[in-house]
């Protein structure tokens, strides 16, 4: 009894606690990842330069206060470039995700709830996915449907697919025989319903902080295969493409390849501490 | 288990037997594993554009007169049934032969003879190298109080945030052209194998270290090593030959999922360094469209990966017994 009480004076306490200022690097890879978030929707924000304009005269110069993060080998403007790169590393990012989440689901869906057999086919077909590293899924997938930046998001998609897979699998299982399901048959909903209000809602928000960092992974292998020239065309403001036209000049200019690669890890850093203070902040709520 | 066998059995000889059965129950699935894979590729390479026989006789760059392409459609028996085709297939794969590479105009299994103890040098080394980094960077440095574990940990999570081809591509430009300690490119010498290996260490061991250090600190708590202590250990001691086994397991369940990392890594990082490796010449392939190398290579990664995952799992079960008790 006392213990109720007690529960029941402290809880708004808790609640306040819980939304008090995120710790300093929470904080940051948030201010980080939201003002990514801008340069995507409003890069002329940040910069007013043409990321795509060329001044011969310009070429190589290195950092200064004109040029920021310098100017590459036409004489453009590395900041703007990577400020206009940031919608299409992101675009590819979250595509790429969503795609590899669309299978994973539907594969972990079908095996957690279509019974033994099915289960078990499915399990065997994650199995063989899982026999190629993601990078050599993606590579298979390049040969086959060649290169480009709607099959570099497919790809990368693929890579990461059985992973989510048998993630989304694994919740499934715990999930399905929860009360509430019970509960929702009981009150004679139909499958569909239970399945899309009760069962998917569940299963996917521990999840939600995996996606967080997903979205990162996703940015890095994306990257890997524009830098082995096989995403977006050179001219086009790609972190992985300006790094890989970079790689060339790398003896005399070292920040044609350092910023963009430090944009790039900068981008995973922050999505790992988001999804790592994310969940701790869920901890309570996660199984 | 236990209850049943009479107590003259020697138990290191049982857990022996057990991982015995263990690792053939492995391989056996590891073998139908593969046998899929074969398959998806081989109607894979069905549904490509293309006539295979052109393949086979040098690529769309050939150009083989029709008396040859009949031969040849013969030799390879492309004019039987598809079912017999694919036995043949599965034939020709059994005995080693995994076709001619039309860019290299070379049978892919010698390709990938002469080129696959570079990359497995790579990642051995690699791997190695990482699990080194870990172990002295969590058992010196897990439990020693917030600021030298946050430092630890920042480290840890900045390490495993580098993409291998950006860390690469700087480790290139500072040790190799700024400080020329090591050649730039190149896989003849030892020199030229570490800038590659710590570019591919790195980011793994950032990754394996941020699990073994949250397992050692638990495992720092437990009364067993408290009983260690009491016995008059010395620090050291303790975490290095009492804790640590039981701290490593995390980490070694990870390095399946680290291998395939790693050779994903191997492509990039052979690349950047201009190494000789079975990675290069698989990004060559997908470059040249050349499919029968790209499929070769691909099989014999899924091998080694879907073995290598079957090792770590029998590792595991050596390592904590208590698995295998749960097994069997």
């Amino acid at each position: 009894m006392t213990d109720l009480t007690l529960d029941r004076t402290l809880a708004p306490l808790r609640r306040q606690r819980q939304w008090k200022l995120p710790p300093v690097g929470a904080s940051l890879a948030i201010l980080f990842l939201s003002a990514l978030l801008l340069a995507a929707l409003a890069p002329g924000l940040f910069t007013r330069i043409d990321p795509l304009a060329i001044v011969p005269r310009d070429a190589f110069q290195p950092p200064s206060w004109a040029h920021w993060l310098g100017t590459d080998q036409s004489g453009r403007d590395i900041f703007a470039r990577i400020i206009h790169g940031a919608r299409q590393s992101l675009l590819i990012g979250v595509a790429a995700t969503a795609i590899a989440m669309a299978i994973a689901i539907t594969l972990g869906l079908l095996s957690g709830l279509g019974g033994a057999r099915v289960d078990r086919a499915l399990g065997w077909l994650l199995e063989v996915l899982f026999a190629f590293p993601s990078l050599v899924l993606a590579l298979l997938f390049v040969a086959v449907f060649g290169s480009g930046v709607g099959p570099l998001i497919v790809a990368t998609g693929l890579g990461g697919a059985p992973g989510y897979a048998r993630m989304v699998r694994g919740q499934v299982l715990a999930v399905r025989n929860a009360g509430y399901i019970e509960a929702a048959r009981a009150l004679g909903h139909p499958t569909s319903r239970i399945v899309l209000r009760q069962l998917l809602p569940n299963a996917m928000r521990p999840l939600l902080v995996t996606l967080t960092m997903g979205v990162g992974q996703a940015i890095v292998w994306a990257s890997a295969l524009s830098f082995l020239g096989l995403g977006a065309r050179p001219p086009a403001p790609e972190w992985g493409t300006m790094l890989s036209m970079g790689r060339d000049f790398i003896a005399n200019a070292w920040w044609l390849t350092f910023f963009p690669g430090l944009f790039i890890v900068l981008t995973t850093l922050a999505t790992t501490v988001t999804g790592r203070y994310l969940q701790q902040r869920l901890e309570g709520r996660l199984p | 288990m236990s209850t049943t066998t009479p107590a003259v059995i020697d138990p290191r000889r049982e857990r022996l037997v057990a991982l015995g059965r263990r690792a053939a129950i492995r391989l056996g699935g590891g073998v139908l594993v593969l046998w899929a894979v074969a398959t998806l590729t081989f109607f894979a390479l069905r549904l490509m554009p293309g006539d295979p026989v052109l393949a086979i006789l040098g690529g769309p760059s050939a150009n083989p007169t029709p008396e040859a392409i009949e031969a040849a459609r013969v030799e390879f028996g492309l004019d039987k049934p598809l079912a017999v085709q694919y036995l043949f297939y599965l034939g020709r794969l059994l005995q080693g032969d995994l076709g001619v590479s039309y860019s290299q105009h070379l049978p892919v299994t010698r390709v990938l003879v002469e080129q696959g103890g570079a990359t497995l040098e790579l990642t051995i080394a690699a791997l190695a190298l990482a699990w080194l980094l870990v172990l002295l960077l969590t058992v010196v440095t897990a439990g020693r109080g917030r600021v030298v574990g946050g430092i630890a940990s920042l480290a840890e999570t900045l390490s495993a945030a580098l993409p291998h081809f950006w860390l690469g591509v700087v480790l290139l430009a500072v040790f190799a052209f700024g400080l020329r300690w090591f050649p730039p490119a190149g896989s003849d010498s030892v020199a030229s194998l570490v800038l590659p290996a710590f570019s591919l260490a790195i980011p793994l061991a950032g990754f394996i270290a941020q699990v073994t250090r949250e397992s050692l600190e638990l495992t720092l708590e437990q009364p067993f090593v408290l009983t260690a202590r009491t016995r008059g250990l010395s620090d050291l001691a303790v975490r290095f030959r009492h804790a640590l086994r039981h701290a490593l397991l995390p980490g070694v369940s990870l390095s399946g999922w680290a291998i395939g990392a790693l050779i994903s890594g191997a492509v990039v990082c052979e690349v950047i360094f201009s190494r000789k490796g079975i990675g290069r010449q698989l990004y060559q392939a997908v470059q040249a469209q050349d499919m029968p190398l790209v499929i070769g290579i691909s099989l014999v990664v899924a091998a080694g990966y879907v073995l290598a995952n079957i090792l770590v799992d029998l590792l595991y079960q050596w390592i904590d017994p208590r698995q295998q008790e749960a097994a069997a």
